[in-house]
């Protein structure tokens, strides 16, 4: 029963990203994709968070590298190849995901979320105090990367449209490639090293490297996330590094739920729609937004979970342990 | 039980090995062999430095002198994690497993860490055929097969500490640590344990830490005694019974050890 | 550079260091006490230097600001622990970013009702207001010496409460062995709610007392929780001590760092981070994990 209410729900959402497009104006679309967007930070934010265990603060830096790499690569005049500035992005994002991580990793819990919170406001700093790309105020890029094999253009990512399927494509990719990695015995192991450290390291488990090749996955996915959101508003600022993006990506993937992949893009419409409602009714839409939070830590344990376990009963759930993180309670 | 006490190969050494925190030796000195085919016992009063004795050996806590040796191979420095991959299985005093998955899931795990691709990052975990046949042995050597589906967190505590020694066993390991595995245990399923290590013997080299004496001289080819973080005596059960010391500081105020059945 | 230089130099590092570390010890000893780690703690720093600012204006006493804005503070905090940070007790780490981070939007929002976005400056109180020369071309504000001196006593009063009294007994206590204590059964309740009361008085008297010699701006708050993380990690968690050694090394490095090294003043704080880190996971005075 559970399996087939699964394939039904994932065949509605698929018929309804494709249809959406052609159905609703631009700006649903424009909103669609960001949304899409988010959902792949909060998904690459979630290999680490909830099937790691790790509370990483730190996510946006990766995302806004990502972005920076493609302003960076795109020339003033010129759109920039979307097959240099792509592996630039997420490469710079995996370098920077590598060295912080091996930092952090050797901290614990708290210090943990210290320790990434840190090193993300450092990047920040980085851009918003030099003159790297407009400093404080952020640079624009002027054209979309252009994805083109000797001359010939592929895709029109200037096309709402085409940007909206691009995007799309990337989030089933990702969906694809994470729900790989948390069924594999990579990610049975990773759960392992969340559920009990003591335990699955007497069993011959390399935590470190485990956590770290996570962490470095997770960063460079956020990187791709940055890049298609730079390349979506054709801007770039510090404040895409910073870490109260970090905590509203956390949020989302606390609404989505912890143990699922594909969870925190639900968290991520959940988080967006309601910005979207509150930003046209309030000026004070943050005084709302965190009074939301608050009732969701406090209420919703479990994210959308809760609610959805309410309304049709317990699914089927095949990932390997069932815990939260809460085994990290304490330091 | 005195023919596999004749095993001369060394599996696991500790040379002169001690651990200080800040002013306080908790392990001073200690210098023993665990050989394959054996069960060594280590006993001694609360507070002897037993379990830390464990931690040493197993990685958990890094020595702050002496050397271990593992099958003649230095591994004083080798992290908890490379020591388990050399070989050595270790249980906990205080149940370590993974409680929220199935006993099924615990096993498998720990045939995964010892498997050819442990981390192999496609493929479902759960279809590896050698991991799962390794995983089912292990549960069939100790009696938990028909618990496999069940939540780790709802067995009973003496079979928690059973999947224990069962994932130990799934990471077919030469070298068994055991720091006290009877402990809160009830008579028939300390019974139980008694057997199943007593099965180790063959083919491991088993280090056993246990308060329980009368399971300690059935078990034990060989015995060392110590107090206060170092070595009181040792060598066969027999001669460290009879030893003045370990009666003096030991033996004296457990009069059932008398009684055992060695 | 002269000696003169150096000597004003090493005083506002010291004295920079000195609101590092009454800020960070509020946060660490919230965690060290309550297991809560509170993102929020930023916030109030920034709450306290508006607190500053308004009450400043309005009565023009800036005893009256001091007092004030760490009363309100105080209270604050036993409201806050009482509504949402005794649910947080024994909760996931996860559950207090989050919470905390619900609280800054909240507060924020509340700063941008009460006080409006503007950047604000306080004056110090008059007969602080003056400078002392040193040499000819070269003189100190009376007020940052009188800072330093009164940052020096709230220090001493921290560690003689934490060293002497029975609270502060069981302060250490809880910050070496939550459980324990816990198990003890040592009442927890009331000491938990006016040690999250005197974290956020401690970050909001922070906010308080730099208000006259630095700007007052919405952003404020954001810098300092994360120079507070910095502090506490190369200090070591819990430890108020700890706190003192970590804020006087980032107070030094962030000084020094930005006369000798201007171009990457900003990062050398997170490199003195990152050696820590090496060096001692834990921090300089934290404990190593069995």
């Amino acid at each position: 029963m559970a399996a087939y209410r699964t394939i039904i729900a994932v065949a509605v959402l698929l018929a309804v990203a494709l249809a959406l497009p052609f159905t609703v104006p631009t700006y649903y679309v424009q909103f669609a994709s960001k949304v899409l967007i988010m959902g792949i930070l909060a998904m690459a934010l979630n290999l680490v968070v909830g099937f790691g265990g790790l509370v990483s603060l730190c996510h946006a830096a990766f995302f806004g590298l990502g972005g920076y790499a493609l302003a960076l690569a795109t020339p003033k005049y010129d759109p920039a190849s979307f097959f240099v500035s792509f592996p630039f992005a997420v490469g710079s994002a995996a370098l920077a995901a590598l060295i912080i991580g091996a930092l952090a990793l050797r901290t614990r819990g708290v210090y943990f979320i210290m320790v990434t919170l840190a090193f993300g406001e450092m990047l920040f700093f980085l851009f918003h105090d030099t003159a790297i790309a407009g400093g404080s105020d952020g640079t624009f890029i002027n054209y979309k990367p252009e994805v083109a094999i000797a001359g010939t253009m592929l895709l029109d990512l200037d096309r709402p449209l085409v940007f909206y399927f691009a995007v799309l494509t990337c989030l089933l990719a990702t969906i694809a490639l994470l729900t790989m990695l948390v069924r594999s015995p990579f990610g049975h192991a990773l759960a392992a090293a969340r559920d009990n450290e003591r335990r699955a390291r007497s069993l011959g488990f390399p935590i470190f490297r485990l956590r770290l090749t996570a962490f470095v996955i997770s960063g460079a996915i956020a990187g791709v996330a940055g890049y298609l959101a730079a390349a979506q508003f054709g801007y770039v600022a510090p404040q895409m590094l910073g870490w109260h993006l970090s905590a509203t990506v956390l949020v989302m993937v606390l609404i989505g739920g912890l143990r699922s992949v594909a969870g925190p893009l639900i968290g991520a419409f959940v988080l967006l729609g309601l910005e979207e409602v509150l930003k046209t009714a309030t000026e004070y839409w943050k005084l709302i937004e965190g009074l939301v939070v608050i009732a969701i830590v406090l209420a919703l344990p479990d994210g959308m979970r809760h609610l959805l376990i309410a309304a049709f009963g317990p699914a089927n759930d095949d990932t390997p342990t069932v815990t939260s993180v809460a085994e990290a309670k304490h330091v | 039980m005195s023919e596999a006490g004749h095993s001369q190969t060394v599996s696991l050494q500790a040379i002169s090995l001690s651990k200080h925190f800040g002013g306080l030796s908790a392990v001073a000195d200690v210098s023993l062999d665990v050989h394959s085919d054996e069960i060594h016992a280590v006993i001694g009063p609360n507070g002897a430095g037993k379990s830390t004795l464990i931690n040493l050996l197993s990685g958990d806590m890094q020595a702050s002198a002496g050397a271990i040796m593992l099958d003649g191979r230095n591994v004083t420095r080798l992290a908890a994690e490379r020591r388990a991959g050399a070989g050595m299985g270790r249980s906990y005093q205080k149940t370590t497993i993974f409680q929220q998955s199935s006993v099924y899931q615990n096993v498998r795990l720990a045939a995964q860490a010892h498997s050819k691709a442990p981390l192999r990052m496609f493929g479902s975990a759960m279809s590896d055929v050698a991991v799962n046949d390794a995983a089912h042995a292990a549960l069939v050597r100790t009696g938990l097969a028909s618990r496999a589906a069940m939540p780790a967190n709802k067995l009973s505590h003496g079979e928690q500490r059973q999947l224990e020694i069962a994932m130990v066993l799934a990471t077919g390991p030469r070298i068994i640590l055991l720091d006290e595995p009877l402990a809160g245990m009830g008579l028939q399923e300390a019974r139980r344990i008694v057997d199943l290590i007593a099965s180790l013997r063959e083919g491991h080299a088993v280090l056993l830490v246990e308060h329980d004496m009368d399971a300690v001289f059935e078990l034990a080819d060989r015995l060392t005694v110590m107090q206060d973080g170092r070595v009181i005596a040792s060598g066969l059960p027999g001669e460290v019974r009879t030893d003045p010391a370990v009666r003096a500081a030991y033996l004296g105020a457990h009069g059932g050890a008398d009684g055992g059945a060695a | 550079m002269d000696l003169a230089t150096f000597g004003v130099q090493l005083l506002n590092a010291i004295q920079y260091g000195m609101v590092l570390f009454l800020v960070a010890s509020g946060l660490t000893l919230v965690f060290g006490i309550l297991g809560v780690i509170n993102l929020a703690h930023g916030t109030f720093y920034m709450l306290g230097a508006y607190m500053a600012y308004g009450i400043a204006a309005a009565t023009g006493s800036f005893w009256l600001a001091l007092i004030g804005g760490m009363a309100i503070a105080f209270v604050a905090g036993l409201a806050l622990e009482n509504v949402f940070i005794r649910r947080l007790y024994g909760r996931d780490h996860l559950a207090q970013v989050l919470l905390s981070f619900g609280l800054i939007l909240v507060l924020d929002d509340i700063r941008q009702v009460v006080f409006g976005k503007d950047v604000h400056s306080v004056a110090p109180p008059a007969f602080l207001s003056g400078s002392i020369q040193l040499t000819d071309n070269m003189s100190y504000p009376v007020y940052r010496l009188a800072l330093c001196g009164f940052c020096l006593a709230i220090a001493a009063a921290i560690f003689l409460v934490v060293q002497r009294t029975k609270v502060g007994m069981v302060i250490r206590a809880g910050a070496e062995n939550r459980e324990m204590t816990r198990a003890l059964g040592i009442g927890f309740d009331q000491i938990n709610r006016y040690v999250f009361a005197t974290g956020i008085a401690l970050a909001a008297l922070g906010g308080i007392l730099v208000s006259p010699i630095s700007t007052v701006f919405p952003g404020m708050g954001d810098g300092m929780l994360i120079l507070s993380f910095v502090v506490i990690v190369v200090g070591g968690i819990g430890s108020i001590a700890g706190a003192a050694i970590g804020a006087l090394l980032i107070g030094l490095t962030d000084t020094f760092g930005k006369v000798f090294f201007p171009n990457i003043s900003s990062v050398l704080i997170y490199v003195l981070m990152a050696g820590v880190l090496l060096w001692r996971p834990n921090g300089i005075l934290g404990r190593r994990e069995a």
